[in-house]
């Protein structure tokens, strides 16, 4: 097992739920240490390997395991048979910013955090103005980590955490699908640096629910259900049969799509509109677009997220919009309604493009109704006159030996 | 074996840990460190109104340095007993105030009861110069004393150390302990250690029963507080038997400590 990063040997959990938590002397003596609970089996006899190097995935749907099995992984849990080795330097994604003290400044946190996944001083000396400049450089907001991060907005507070975490430099990076955070111009940026320490031979184990990143970020995928091991993997081969397994909760949505969910609300259907909101077969390029998107509760849902993507054919996301980041989260909404996103001009090229519409939690970590990729449109040529790609930039050309643009868009 | 390998490559963190509970210890307050001073010191003034106003207690003349205070013997006993209030409260805390970071994070989960021992290590420290000034301005030279003192300092921090890994992961397990220990079982402890009065006054109540004598020598904090009295008072040595005692302690303590802490801290990230 020499090119092995992780060897996870025949690993199971038990917890046990209390139906009456009451940690105290007197509960325990009065039943003689035998509180009521019952068993629930995280994890089942669990085995697999990771070698070193790849980018692994772990999917299943809530309640598989998955995060327990990162936690193992972590350490923070002890399994209760089996065994966990990891080689080299781990560190785990889990909460970005576990450790930061509120009134101490950033810099002060930066040097605990650090030192809590394992840097040393000089260590983290060396990599200090990189993990700022990570973190802030791009909002330009630098000056402020000499500040209490009790004053830190939350996206700072997880950004600052992210970039100690990945700056570690680990051979194993465990990553939980927590990493939806922080603006898309920062996920970006995660996602960059996953590629990067990919490239550089690292290992990764990733957890999560989003099926198009697992299967643009793995080399193999391992399927979790009630604890049990399924599968294991190509993404491809794994995904198919999570996605076609009876005991999963993901079911197919129309003739492309699929879908999965905790329910308790939905997506209905959304509809493409024009700009004068009359119902379109197909948007032209540079036109206006409202995509109208309609949702039923079964019950009241508090701080409810929308999530709009656009996908190309092929599976990957062109774009993507939620309220949470548009700051426009309702207090609470039930019964039925809809909303719209509006596209002032579509910059899709020509072709046909899948849309995935999400109803969130507030915390975008469980989907109430996740429809990927249920709705297929079609845009075709406009202006500007542009073919090729997925997007358009909108740009024109200059220079003085070029003839007058004969098209101008209205 | 690993584990100890563990927690000395984890060395920097334990540093950190503690200067993160130091550098938050007096934040937002006006006066700042000032309180680590003041606090002990408003303590002696209340005890020696009390004790030495309404109870007439006079203190002991110190054999050999002839010195008799109340007020500077109670604050030496203080200092000691402070330390040992201040660790094994601060460890019965430090499990659950530090869950959110138990059950995201993995390093050594000792390292957090050796932080919080140690910020409380620096205020002994401090505390102990404020009675070594106050000393000497009395007239009680325990300059050459000093190498004993730290001496007791480093027997007093490794016997606690031990003793807080217990209550820190017997207080995750059941809340009660916080209780029990933190509220009642201090207290207790407190008068039946010689601080705001003499042993003399125990020794003499307990002359015709030897069983009730011997229990109340054993108590460890007497053992602590007195050889900081012979030490810093009367500036003797403490008697071999205080030695052989606090050594025995200690190792006792700390690797029981280090024992019952591992068996058990497993599966903290769930009990908490």
């Amino acid at each position: 097992m020499e090119d092995a990063a992780v060897v996870v040997d025949d690993v199971s959990k038990v917890f046990r739920l209390y139906h009456e938590r009451n940690q105290s002397l007197k509960a325990a003596v009065m039943r003689r240490g035998r509180a009521k609970y019952t068993e629930l089996q995280a994890l089942d006899h669990v085995s697999f390997t990771v070698p070193k190097g790849k980018t692994f995935g772990i999917i299943g749907h809530n309640g598989s395991g998955k995060s327990t099995m990162l936690k193992c992984l972590a350490r923070i849990l002890r399994p209760d048979t089996g065994t966990v080795s990891t080689f080299g330097k781990v560190s785990a994604l889990l909460e970005l910013g576990a450790g930061f003290h509120p009134e101490l400044s950033g810099r002060d946190n930066v040097y605990l955090n650090g030192s809590i996944l394992g840097l040393s001083r000089k260590q983290i000396d060396a990599r200090y103005d990189e993990i700022v400049s990570f973190a802030f450089a791009d909002s330009g907001q630098e000056d402020r980590i000499d500040t209490p991060v009790k004053n830190y907005s939350s996206g700072m507070y997880v950004k600052l955490g992210f970039s100690v975490a990945i700056n570690v430099d680990p051979d194993l990076l465990l990553v939980d699908e927590v990493l939806t955070v922080g603006d898309e111009a920062f996920q970006r940026k995660c996602a960059d640096k996953f590629l990067e320490l990919k490239d550089s031979g690292k290992t990764v184990v990733i957890v999560s629910h989003a099926l198009g990143t697992v299967r643009d970020l793995c080399d193999e995928v391992a399927l979790l259900d009630h604890g049990k091991l399924i599968a294991i993997g190509t993404p491809d081969e794994v995904i198919d049969t999570y996605m076609g397994g009876v005991e999963t909760n993901v079911r197919r949505d129309g003739e492309y799509g699929s879908r999965w969910g905790e329910g308790g609300a939905e997506i209905n259907r959304i509809e493409v509109l024009n700009g004068g909101l009359e119902p379109i077969e197909r948007i032209s390029l540079g036109q206006a677009a409202v995509f109208r998107i309609h949702y039923r509760c079964e019950r009241p849902v508090p701080k409810p997220v929308f999530k709009i993507e656009f996908h190309t054919l092929n599976g990957m996301t062109v774009a993507a919009g939620n309220t949470r980041f548009h700051d426009r989260v309702p207090d609470m909404i039930d019964g039925e309604g809809s909303l719209e996103y509006h596209v002032p001009n579509l910059l899709l090229t020509p072709g046909r493009y899948d849309v995935s519409v999400t109803l969130f939690d507030y915390e975008m970590l469980h989907p109430y109704d996740c429809r990927h990729r249920f709705h297929r449109f079609e845009v075709t040529g406009g202006l500007p006159p542009d073919v090729d790609g997925v997007v358009s930039l909108d740009g024109t050309f200059h220079g003085s030996m070029l003839p007058e643009q004969t098209w101008y868009r209205t | 074996m690993s584990k100890l390998s563990e927690i000395t490559a984890t060395r920097e963190l334990i540093l950190n840990l503690t200067l993160r509970e130091l550098r938050s210890r007096y934040k937002r307050s006006v006066l700042g460190w000032a309180w680590s001073m003041l606090n002990p010191l408003s303590t002696v003034v209340i005890y020696t109104i009390v004790f030495k106003y309404f109870f007439h207690a006079q203190g002991p003349v110190g054999r050999p340095s002839g010195l008799k205070n109340f007020s500077i013997y109670l604050f030496c006993g203080l200092t000691a007993w402070n330390f040992f209030n201040a660790s094994i409260n601060g460890a019965m805390g430090t499990l659950v105030g530090n869950a959110g970071l138990i059950k995201k994070v993995y390093f050594p989960r000792e390292n957090l009861v050796f932080a919080t021992v140690l910020s409380s290590v620096v205020s002994f420290l401090i505390e102990l110069g404020v009675a070594i000034v106050i000393l000497l301005a009395l007239g009680n030279n325990v300059l050459p004393w000093i190498p004993v003192i730290l001496l007791l300092v480093l027997l007093e921090t490794i016997f606690v150390t031990g003793l807080g890994l217990i209550v820190a992961v017997a207080n995750a397990y059941f809340r009660d302990v916080q209780y029990l220990v933190g509220s009642i079982l201090l207290q207790m402890l407190f008068y039946l250690t010689p601080i705001v009065y003499e042993a003399k006054v125990a020794y003499d109540a307990t002359a015709g029963h030897p069983v009730l004598r011997r229990l109340y020598t054993a108590n460890p904090t007497l053992q602590f507080v007195e050889s900081f009295h012979r030490v810093m008072y009367d500036l003797r040595w403490p008697t071999t038997s205080n030695f052989v005692y606090l050594f025995v302690a200690s190792g006792i303590s700390l690797v029981s400590g280090l024992w019952v802490f591992n068996r058990f801290d497993g599966d903290l990230a769930e009990e908490l």
